[in-house]
């Protein structure tokens, strides 16, 4: 009896639970994933001094929609001369491994509290755990080259090419030390569960000293397996200051140039589907994962939600009123209005018991989605700021600096993980 | 039928259809692809079996390293499609024949003691980093130690390869 045997024996329930929160996950991701494009826009404009999207919706918040319908309604060209099966497989290859790496992330510590149960199963807060957490989301990153790779190829033409092979060298390379600079966290947790990973680095009693990136306990602060990790997973995922295979400025638009319509929007999606999950590994291998940053005897931490949502959502409702549309004048103060509710919902749990569990409950998911959240508006600020690397830098950095700096952070912690570790 | 064995068959089946586009497909990406296809099924039946790290490893290593740098190079090479010849003289003379031979000397071997294959003796322990590293550092320690001088050889080989000629 094995973890796969046990899958194929679950009964129906199992299966419904299962196709459900995929349905659900799909869908939060993929909206996330339009408003991350609105998001990095117009923090990309704040930082250009312009104004950013503005004219679809207050905010230009509806940019996003129109964005996907004009997606959908362009025509669908394909070009002549093509290798049509391979053309077709690419921008799903790249956008179904890109959706499947998130199956295996962790979202809260506990299951949904006792009445919330689905025909006997209880209902956790990740797709599936498995304990090979962190190399199944390793092999699936390892395909997702060819995506790209075969999308450029198959596109019979010069610039595709050219953007395909860039990509192919850029993640070889660059695998290698985003998979070296975590053997110290997986020395230090001993196991490659990312569960376990997030339960060893349990801040109950010293906060965030706990956590991978600055602890001395069993092991090795990971600040440089963290940089190692971070540099090289924007590599990975192809964006500033590492886009060298969508270069506009040389290749036109690199690896897709010759997509268009929703096959284009496939690419686009898979890319921000891998910046949210590179996100949300280093927020789980190196940033505590869900663990608040703050010792478990500060309870009063827990009510930082509501300080953000109430100030949030009365900003919201008086923001709303200014405009003259009824998206404004309607939708954005009813919306102000439930956001600061449930943020004065969660504060009253001072006053009333099964509030006050509510408030407890989400504070893991609540740590780990500010984290998240934290490292997509990293990405973006990179891309607002930094010019991108000339191909020759971009190979020595891989190979001459995040190498061998990951490996000496691996034989460091080995050491001390023998001289202090775990037994 | 069990569903492990279902999810079994089908795999196996990925496999062998894999590994015979391999060879029929014309054009070298394509068939680079079926090869793809082939590792990682591999992994899947290694998953079935309950090595979860190993199948894990086939997929990074075989399924991603290697056939990218295959990939990789196909598409540098720009290589287009091939003509299929005919068989050649040993090929035709020497090849079949024992390729039968094997397919047979297999099939009798399996006929025979079918049913007594032993199962993996410690399915759960292939998942822990703890058991993997006792395997590698103690049962397996001569053959890993002499990988790494495989690998070690195969480096040196490339350097040399690689090195520019020396200015006279």
């Amino acid at each position: 009896v094995n973890a796969v045997t046990t899958f194929l024996t679950q009964d129906g329930g199992f299966w419904v639970l299962t196709l459900v929160k995929i349905a659900l996950l799909l869908f939060i991701v993929l909206t996330v994933n339009a408003y991350l494009t609105w998001f990095e826009r117009k923090v990309v404009a704040l930082m250009q001094s312009r104004v950013g999207p503005h004219r679809v919706g207050p905010h230009g918040l509806l940019q996003p929609a129109a964005d996907g319908l004009k997606f959908l309604f362009k025509e669908d060209v394909m070009p002549g001369g093509v290798d049509k099966f391979v053309y077709l497989l690419a921008p799903f290859l790249a956008l179904t491994l890109a959706l499947a790496s998130l199956a295996v992330i962790p979202f809260g510590p506990k299951p949904l509290p006792p009445p919330f149960t689905f025909f006997g199963h209880q209902i956790d807060l990740w797709i599936t755990n498995p304990e090979i957490g962190l190399l199944v989301l390793f092999s699936i990153t390892a395909l997702g080259v060819y995506g790209v790779a075969l999308a450029g190829w198959a596109s019979n033409s010069k610039y595709p090419l050219l953007g395909g092979l860039r990509s192919s060298a850029q993640m070889i390379s660059y695998e290698l030390s985003m998979t070296m600079s975590v053997v110290g966290v997986l020395l230090m947790a001993n196991s490659f569960s990312l569960t376990k990973i997030i339960s060893l680095q349990d801040s109950s009693k010293w906060g965030l000293l706990s956590w991978n990136i600055f602890t001395f306990h069993g092991g090795f602060p990971q600040i440089v397996g963290f940089l190692c990790f971070f540099i090289s997973a924007i590599a990975e995922t192809n964006r500033v200051p590492f886009d060298l295979p969508e270069a506009e400025s040389e290749l036109v638009a690199g690896f897709h140039t010759e997509y268009s319509s929703f096959k284009f929007a496939m690419f686009f999606i898979a890319e921000y589907t891998s910046m949210i999950t590179v996100s949300s590994l280093c927020a789980i291998l190196f940033f505590g994962g869900w663990n608040s940053p703050f010792p478990a005897t500060w309870t009063f931490t827990h009510f930082i939600p509501s300080l953000i949502l109430i100030p949030f959502g009365l900003w919201v409702i008086f923001d709303g009123v200014k405009y003259e549309t009824v998206f404004g004048k309607v939708i954005l103060p009813g919306l102000g209005a439930a956001i600061a509710g449930v943020g004065t919902l969660l504060l009253a749990g001072l006053w009333i018991a099964p509030l006050y569990e509510v408030s407890e409950y989400i504070q893991g998911p609540f740590w780990l989605l500010s984290k998240i959240f934290f490292f997509l508006f990293f990405y973006v600020w990179a891309r607002g700021t930094l010019p991108r690397f000339r191909y020759d830098q971009l190979m020595n950095i891989g190979w001459k600096l995040l190498l061998p700096v990951s490996i000496a952070n691996v034989i460091i912690t080995a050491g001390c993980v023998l001289r202090w570790g775990h037994p | 039928m069990s569903p492990a064995l279902t999810v079994f068959f089908v795999l196996a089946a990925l496999s062998v259809i894999g590994a015979l586009s391999l060879i029929l497909q014309k054009h070298p990406i394509h068939s680079a692809l079926s090869l793809i296809v082939v590792m990682v099924s591999l992994a899947g039946l290694y998953l079935l079996l309950g090595a979860e790290f190993v199948a894990a490893v086939q997929i990074i290593v075989y399924g991603g390293a290697i056939m990218v740098l295959f990939v990789f190079v196909i598409m540098l090479l720009n290589a287009s499609a091939e003509e299929h010849t005919d068989f050649s003289k040993l090929a035709k003379f020497g090849g079949l024949p024992l390729a039968l031979a094997l397919t047979g000397l297999l099939a009798a071997a399996m006929i025979r003691n079918g049913g007594a294959v032993p199962n993996s003796t410690t399915p759960d322990a292939l998942a822990s980093t703890t058991d993997i590293s006792m395997m590698l550092f103690s049962t397996f320690v001569y053959p890993f130690e002499l990988t790494s001088f495989l690998i070690l050889v195969a480096i040196m080989g490339a350097l040399v390869l690689a090195q520019r000629e020396k200015k006279t």
